[in-house]
């Protein structure tokens, strides 16, 4: 084995419809290294939450994973029994969800959600269980951890609560970290604190991190890599300079328009026309090809393979020739 | 949080003086108090003079203060029809009626948390299908019309169960209680499933729901992403979040459970307060009436501010804003 922690391979998640079956994610593959902070962005409904909960077997009916492979430091873990999988979660792979106002039990305080997660994956006493999550909360910043331990979630502010919910997701040092777009609800002036504990907190204990967001800014400032996804299908995955710079995908490209940091201050964003196909009836060719400026005839018609440019790899046809288009 | 529970205290007493109000307007004028009590032969002096003692030429919010303070201090007047006073008849049956509700919130309780919880866990199971059919004759079917097939299956075919009556009874410090004999606990199965069927059902329903509802929300997702087991998430996380809902429900049913028992302590002649109340009705008999009527709304009332504490204690974000 090299370095690799987690390998995803054409995974796929169908939801079964009242209209028919909707590929929610389509043959996603990447793979992510240790210690390696991977952004996942594409727009709302792209399926990057589907294939977070995928990669950690939380999938509820009426969706599936199809079909695909999840390996993690080796052990594929996509077919486990669900008390297997229940163990690795939390234990070598943690969550931290969008909202923490409801991230968190409302009736039990932060001390007995904290101490109930470590014994479940951890055989210690409740003593040391306690003084773990002491550790834990002071570690992601909440100032008199050992007096707040015993406080209950409504007690503290969005920010605070997104620290513990972030301490809980952390319990058990996990190797593999998914935060699903921590920092969507929260004010703008804690959102680049919570990323820089998350990143710190990762980087101290050497786990990695599939980073789900739609803000740029947050990825240009977190991740190592950046994978674009959409319509739940893979469009362009590199090294987050390289996409950021030199992005290739078409819809990278305007994406890349939208974000304020990177284009000159006062500029609008550029938005791309028209939306995103919804799933049920995604066009027989490239999803993205109805709102692409370079769309060709082979892109209405055939689905574009993933292809090497570069440090990245794009899903486009215009990539036939390499890096050709400018 | 003491503050909270003095205005709800506050509240209490208001609603009951209304009660009293209408308690006492029934009293007053539903026919002539003096008349219930007296022979045809009473002489007009003895009626004015009977009449006096009564304070029935007082002004009217005196009389109405004078039965006010006396139903506070338990007494309710002198039974029309027994000529014994009220208190003492409401007393002997009381403990009926208590045992018979109580019975019947538990057998409720016990039954239909469970029944909610499976049904909400297990939705494609064969026993949620039978559960859920449980609960529609439940909610559909009369009380008196449950009662009765009860009667027909357990006490006049499989002959098992009585069919009327309390059974022996054994009496302690004044309460006679059916809940110490063999033949008193058979007496009470009957009537307390046709009492509690339809507050399980409603508990069922409701356990259900919420239940339902909870495991779909983020906490639970987050819960189920730490690792912890299914028992801990639903019993812990999901069953403890619904409870606010089902004590608030189950609390104020307790009240109609007391107050509906009229209808099965009919079916079943069990000898409670809602036999007395009825008997009450038939004869005229007014201060039994307006008893039976302050005591209902005393349960509900009293019952109402409990469920509010309980609230309170049982849910952090309430215990704290208050405190
Ligand atoms: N329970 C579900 N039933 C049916 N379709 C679903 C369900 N959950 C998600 N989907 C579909 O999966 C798509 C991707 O969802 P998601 O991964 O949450 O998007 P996002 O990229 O915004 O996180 C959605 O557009 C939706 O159509
Ligand atoms: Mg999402």
């Amino acid at each position: 084995m090299s370095d690799t922690l987690l390998g995803v391979k054409d995974l796929v998640v169908e939801f079964s419809t009242r209209r028919g079956i909707l590929t929610a994610v389509d043959k996603v593959s990447f793979d992510l290294e240790r210690g390696e902070v991977l952004g996942l962005v594409g727009e709302s409904g792209a399926g990057k939450s589907i294939t977070g909960s995928a990669i950690v077997g939380l999938i509820d009916p009426p969706g599936r994973i199809a079909a695909g492979t999840v390996h993690l430091a080796g052990q594929r873990i996509d077919n486990l029994p669900s008390e297997k999988m229940r163990r690795i979660r939390g234990d070598k792979i943690g969550m931290v969800f969008q909202d923490p106002l409801t991230s968190l039990n409302p009736l039990y305080t932060v001390a007995k959600q904290l101490v109930q997660t470590i014994l479940t994956h951890k055989d210690i006493s409740k003593k040391q269980a306690r003084d773990r999550a002491i550790e834990l909360l002071d570690k992601v910043g909440i100032p008199a951890a050992d007096l707040r331990i015993d406080d209950y979630p409504h007690q503290f502010s969005g920010g605070m609560r997104q620290r513990v919910v972030i301490a809980l997701a952390l319990c058990a040092d996990p190797e593999l970290i998914i935060a699903d777009e921590p920092t969507t609800a929260l004010d703008v002036s804690v959102q680049s604190q919570i990323v820089g504990v998350l990143k710190k907190m990762c980087s101290e204990h050497g786990a990695s991190v599939i980073l789900i967001t739609h803000d740029m800014g947050v990825i240009a400032e977190a991740a190592d890599r950046v994978a674009v996804l959409y319509s739940g299908r893979m469009a362009e995955i590199g090294p987050v300079r390289d996409v950021i710079k030199h992005p290739q995908h078409p819809y990278t490209k305007g994406l890349m328009g939208s974000i304020p940091t990177i284009t000159q201050e006062g500029d609008r964003l550029t938005q791309i026309p028209g939306s995103m196909p919804r799933l049920t009836d995604r066009p027989p060719g490239c999803a993205f090809a109805p709102r692409c400026e370079m769309a060709m005839d082979v892109c209405r018609q055939n689905h574009p393979e993933e292809k090497d440019v570069g440090t990245a790899r794009v899903a486009c046809h215009l990539m036939r020739k390499e890096g050709a288009v400018a | 949080m003491l503050a909270f529970i003095i205005k709800r205290f506050v509240q209490s007493i208001v609603v009951m003086l209304v009660v009293g109000l209408i308690a006492f307007v029934m009293f007053r004028f539903v026919g002539d108090p003096v008349d219930q009590m007296v022979g045809l032969e009473t002489s007009i002096e003895d009626r004015e003079r009977l009449r006096e003692t009564l304070g029935l030429n007082a002004p009217l919010p005196m009389q109405y203060w004078n039965f006010i303070s006396s139903a506070a201090m338990g007494d309710f007047g002198t039974s029309y029809q027994f000529k014994r006073p009220v208190a003492d008849m409401l007393g002997d049956r009381l403990p009926a009626t208590l045992e018979l509700a109580l019975v019947s919130a538990i057998f409720a309780l016990c039954a239909g948390i469970p029944m909610g919880v499976f049904t909400a866990l297990y939705k494609d199971s064969v026993l949620t299908k039978l559960f859920q059919a449980i609960s529609l004759v439940g909610i559909s079917l009369p009380t008196f019309l449950i009662g009765i097939l009860l009667i027909y299956v357990f006490s006049v075919q499989l002959q098992k169960l009585p069919s009327f009556g309390r059974g022996e009874v054994v009496d302690i410090a004044g309460w006679s209680t059916g809940l110490l004999t063999v033949s008193g606990l058979k007496a009470l199965i009957l009537p307390a499933i046709t009492l509690g069927l339809f507050q399980m059902t409603l508990i069922m329903r409701l356990v259900r729901s919420e239940m339902m509802e909870i495991l779909r929300s983020d906490f639970i997702k987050f819960a189920r992403a730490r690792g912890l087991t299914p028992r801990a998430v639903h019993f812990g996380h999901a069953l403890k979040n619904t409870m606010i809902p089902v004590i608030t429900i189950t609390g104020l049913q307790l009240g109609s459970i007391i107050a509906f028992a009229i209808i099965t302590e009919t079916v079943f002649q069990w000898p409670g307060i809602g036999l007395m109340f009825l008997q009450a009705v038939q004869d005229v008999d007014v201060p039994i009436m307006a008893a039976y009527l302050l005591m209902i709304a005393f349960l509900f009332v009293f019952i109402n501010l409990i469920v509010d504490i309980l609230y309170v204690v049982v849910d952090p974000r309430i215990r704290i804003e208050k405190a």
